[in-house]
């Protein structure tokens, strides 16, 4: 069903489709080259295969917080006042929630196997801890209900101040840090050889992520279009529908 | 702007005049946040129950207890203007919105100020917590350079979370994560101050300077982000 002329029809166009198969094959070969044609790591065995998962989901995080935080300068810059840009900015902050947390899991499930803990206070997983929280408030902030044009300013606000705070979050947590604590485990861990097949699948995987990135976006922008579409058809199609019952 | 228009500090201490005389009239902050305040203190020491521990750790929860009980004080800074719309009403009466916003975190920052000095002295009485005279004096700017920059955060965040009425359960989780520059500072500042765990005085000065940091970069921030958040 097409709810007005500028709303999509449904979330699939023939370039995403094709976007969306690459995306399927670079991910199982992604699998393949991060399960089974990649080597072990000398001290770390097969614990370092975590690593094509947790550093592609963090750079997507990053990468989508960037987005959001670009998309509402635009919408509160540009004098159209698109919401397209308001939506891409909430689109994207949901999925660097997403992978956000896929990267807090799976980074804590290889300290657990390296360090033996689960979490360390380092500098860095502090700071991608608050910066969590941070988009979980601005993903409520979206939910707050009013006008579409309310949501896109109160967000695009709030995007942006949180450019300002995560900085200041985690200059605050280094310093904190450097004077309580020795060099933090974190240190340990970086200390990684990598081999040639194991840079080509790290990179690989950066890349994969990063197609889903767009494949994502893309769909969920489209997919709020259509809510934003429905809320504002839904209520006349339901004033139409109770005039209907009562005959008027 | 008329002939009659006045300086956007007149109308900032205006509102916050304003926000005083409401509480004063209320008393919320005495008879409600500051008793509220106290028996934090006291819940802490049955949480802790060793007095070694409440003396090493008293910085950090008189800025936990400061934390809380803010946020108390700012939903009701913003339940006073919510209520009757009377925010709106200050906006249709063509007040800047900066000058809003600096009569409000300047309300809420005496506010605080109180409190803390109050968290302070209990720290004092219930923890055995003893300063040297430059410490005290630590203590003081510590304070100071924290409420400001916890009165300009808050009323950015409280602004926004007072937009759309029966959603304050937002509060907590937009604010916190943001002050958290600001317990870390005034935390280690205070800990200096208070000479625990054998730091020294002088040592808390550099986190004074990361609080008035933060402060200015608030002040400057709010100044432009309020007006687009309590904009309807």
């Amino acid at each position: 069903m097409q709810l007005d002329k500028t709303s999509p029809s449904g979330t699939g166009t023939p370039a995403t489709r094709t976007l969306g198969v690459l995306v399927i094959a670079s991910l199982i070969a992604l699998s393949l080259f991060g399960l089974v044609f990649s080597a072990e790591d000398v001290v770390q065995g097969s614990t370092v295969r975590i690593m094509y998962v947790h550093v592609p989901s963090i750079w997507v995080a990053y990468m989508a917080f960037a987005f959001t935080a670009i998309s509402s300068a635009v919408y509160l810059t540009a004098k159209n006042r698109s919401l397209g840009w308001d939506r891409f900015a909430g689109a994207s902050a949901e999925i660097g929630v997403l992978f956000v947390a896929i990267s807090l899991v799976t980074g804590s499930l290889w300290g657990r196997l390296t360090w033996g803990t689960y979490w360390v206070w380092d500098a860095r997983l502090t700071s991608t801890a608050f910066l969590f929280i941070t988009y979980i408030g601005y993903l409520a902030v979206r939910r707050l209900g009013g006008t579409h044009r309310q949501r896109a300013r109160r967000s695009g606000v709030l995007a942006l101040l949180a450019v300002l705070e995560i900085p200041l979050v985690h200059f605050s947590v280094r310093v904190w840090r450097s004077l309580h604590q020795e060099a933090s485990v974190a240190d340990k861990g970086t200390d990684v050889e990598l081999d040639g097949l194991m840079l080509f699948s790290l990179f690989f995987g950066l890349v994969a992520f990063t197609l889903l990135f767009v494949w994502l976006v893309i769909h969920r922008q489209r997919t709020l279009w259509l809510e934003d579409a429905y809320a504002d058809k839904g209520l006349d199609a339901a004033i139409v529908a109770r005039r209907e019952e009562a005959g008027v | 702007m008329s002939t009659h228009s006045v300086s956007r500090i007149t109308v900032s201490l205006a509102v916050a005049r304003k926000d005083l005389a409401i509480e004063w009239n209320s008393k919320i902050l005495v008879n409600q946040v500051a008793p509220f305040s106290a028996i934090v203190m006291v819940l802490f020491a049955f949480a802790l129950d060793n007095e070694g521990i409440l003396q090493r750790v008293a910085p950090g929860l008189v800025w936990l207890a400061t934390l809380f009980s803010m946020l108390v004080v700012i939903q009701r800074t913003f339940a006073v203007e919510s209520a009757d719309g009377a925010l709106d009403a200050l906006r249709v009466a063509g007040i800047d919105p900066s000058a809003i916003f600096f009569g409000k975190a300047i309300a809420l920052m005496v506010q605080l100020f109180a409190l803390e000095l109050l968290l302070v002295a209990t720290a004092v009485v219930l923890y055995g917590v003893e300063m040297s005279a430059l410490g005290f004096l630590e203590v003081l700017v510590t304070l100071a350079t924290a409420t400001i920059g916890l009165g300009f955060v808050g009323t950015i965040y409280g602004g926004l979370a007072s937009a759309v009425r029966g959603r304050e359960t937002l509060l907590p989780l937009l604010l916190l994560p943001v002050v958290a520059p600001v317990l870390i500072g005034a935390t280690r500042a205070t800990e200096a101050a208070f000479e625990s765990g054998g730091a020294k005085v002088s040592e808390g000065w550099p986190w004074i300077s990361l609080l008035l940091m933060f402060a200015v970069i608030f002040g400057v921030v709010g100044s432009v982000a309020f007006g687009p958040l309590i904009d309807e």
